[in-house]
């Protein structure tokens, strides 16, 4: 074990390290259903593309978590064996698909953020944070690339393309501010070099933010109330909405009703 | 496998240069650039690998290739490293290998447009330049087009050519 973990609370730096790959795990799984169902050929492939760099960033994150804990529980162990409230994801990742641009429109809005957190850690303090940040970098520059593309033409579309991208900006903006919310885990990692504060990345992101919707021709909804940050709920906490325990009861039903199988 | 009896390096590396990638045969793992690093350590052989992108459902079968084949001649104690860092890109595509690739039909990514590269042809491009150019591996035309930015596997994308007509695979540059 490097200095950073003795300088840091290890709990505080697994629960971290969990935020991040849940993260990727759920918003992983979410796209993966889309899978043989997407409007075209492409855009299935596409999306079952970005599922797998997901899940694969996911089991990186995961396995260090495992390791840093030191309680022998391995990446497969935390995805599968985890109950719903043991789960870090922000909010948004857990929000239902709904139709395609409300899929997109999510992806972006979380690719954005994504990439200002990924380089951000490739800066870390802990090497093997900042190894993993370098390496899913520049899987998620190309995923923000193609939702920020997406977003646009689809903004920018036909009338109805665009009224569907305006209505899924509304529903699902009020889960942007968790993403930036810092709290005392945030705060922890952050002191010992590990992670920048999530509030830190606010500025970058809403610059990408303001600038593609402007593209896409579609309104910016503006101050809104934020899901996740007050009271004592939101998905970093591990206060999730029903949806997870969906995702959840799916993902892990082959693990927990026959435990150990392999492939 | 004692010091005297041991394979040199140079001759292992030769043994994998002859190990295809489970998913574009047409092209070895060190055509890929995915092997970083072949030592002996005492007694045991130790390859160090890297993965193109971290979901590639390919790399475990890698690492069975590699260690099958090493088996294969005679060597017993292997044992297979995963290096993250520096992460792989495809600018250590070998010559040989996109030459291999654009026979193969599919196009070989462009030079130097790895990370950083692909961001500028990003900025350009918003700033209304025309994207990087992609020669169609058929009929070599410059007229071409991008279908998805993703294909049948995580390391290629879709791109169409508008004289031959062909579909066809490019290599992405990562």
């Amino acid at each position: 074990m490097g200095a950073a973990v003795a300088a840091v609370d290890r709990a505080a730096f697994v629960e971290w390290l969990e935020r991040v790959g849940d993260n990727a795990l759920v918003l992983g799984h979410r796209v993966s259903e889309w899978c043989g169902h997407s409007p075209v050929l492409e855009e299935d492939i596409a999306l079952a593309n970005q599922a797998l760099d997901l899940i694969g960033q996911c089991q990186l994150w995961l396995g260090l978590a495992g390791e840093v804990e030191g309680q022998g529980r391995s990446a497969d162990a935390l995805a599968y064996l985890r109950d719903a409230a043991a789960f870090r994801n922000v909010l948004l990742v857990e929000r239902p698909n709904g139709d395609f641009g409300q899929t997109l429109m999510r992806q972006f809005l979380f690719d954005a953020f994504h990439i200002e957190l990924l380089r951000a850690l490739k800066a870390s303090s802990d090497p093997r944070v900042a190894e993993i940040a370098a390496k899913a970098e520049k899987e998620v520059a190309y995923h923000l690339e193609r939702s920020a593309d997406l977003v646009i033409s689809l903004g920018d579309g036909t009338k109805e393309s665009r009224n569907r991208m305006q209505k899924a900006l509304n529903v699902l903006y009020p889960y942007t501010g968790e993403m930036f919310h810092d709290d005392a885990t945030d705060k922890a990692v952050a002191e010992a070099g590990i992670a920048p504060l999530p509030s830190s990345l606010r500025a970058a992101w809403d610059a990408t933010v303001r600038e593609v919707l402007e593209a896409a021709t579609l309104t910016h909804p503006g101050e809104t109330y934020q899901q996740g940050i007050n009271g004592a709920g939101g998905g970093k906490r591990g206060v999730h909405s029903e949806y997870l325990g969906y995702i959840l009861a799916e993902m892990q039903f082959l693990q927990r009703a026959y435990p150990g199988a392999v492939w | 496998m004692s010091a005297a009896t041991r394979p040199q390096i140079d001759e292992i590396w030769r043994w994998l240069s002859q190990v295809p990638d489970p998913e574009i045969p047409v092209i070895s793992l060190t055509d890929l650039g995915i092997v970083r690093d072949v030592v002996w350590q005492d007694e045991t052989l130790v390859v160090t690998v890297t993965p193109t992108y971290s979901g590639c459902p390919a790399t475990s079968i890698i690492n069975l290739d590699i260690e099958q084949a090493l088996r294969e001649r005679g060597i017993e104690n292997i044992r297979l490293e995963r290096q993250l860092s520096p992460p792989w890109t495809s600018d250590w595509l070998t010559e040989e290998g996109r030459e291999k690739l654009r026979a193969y039909g599919i196009a070989p990514p462009i030079d130097g447009t790895a990370a950083d590269g692909r961001l500028a042809g990003r900025i350009a491009r918003l700033a209304g330049s025309s994207n990087l150019t992609i020669a169609c591996p058929r009929c070599g035309s410059t007229h071409t087009e991008k279908i998805s930015q993703f294909g049948s596997t995580p390391c290629k994308a879709s791109y169409r050519c508008t004289d031959c007509l062909e579909p066809f695979d490019y290599f992405k540059c990562i």
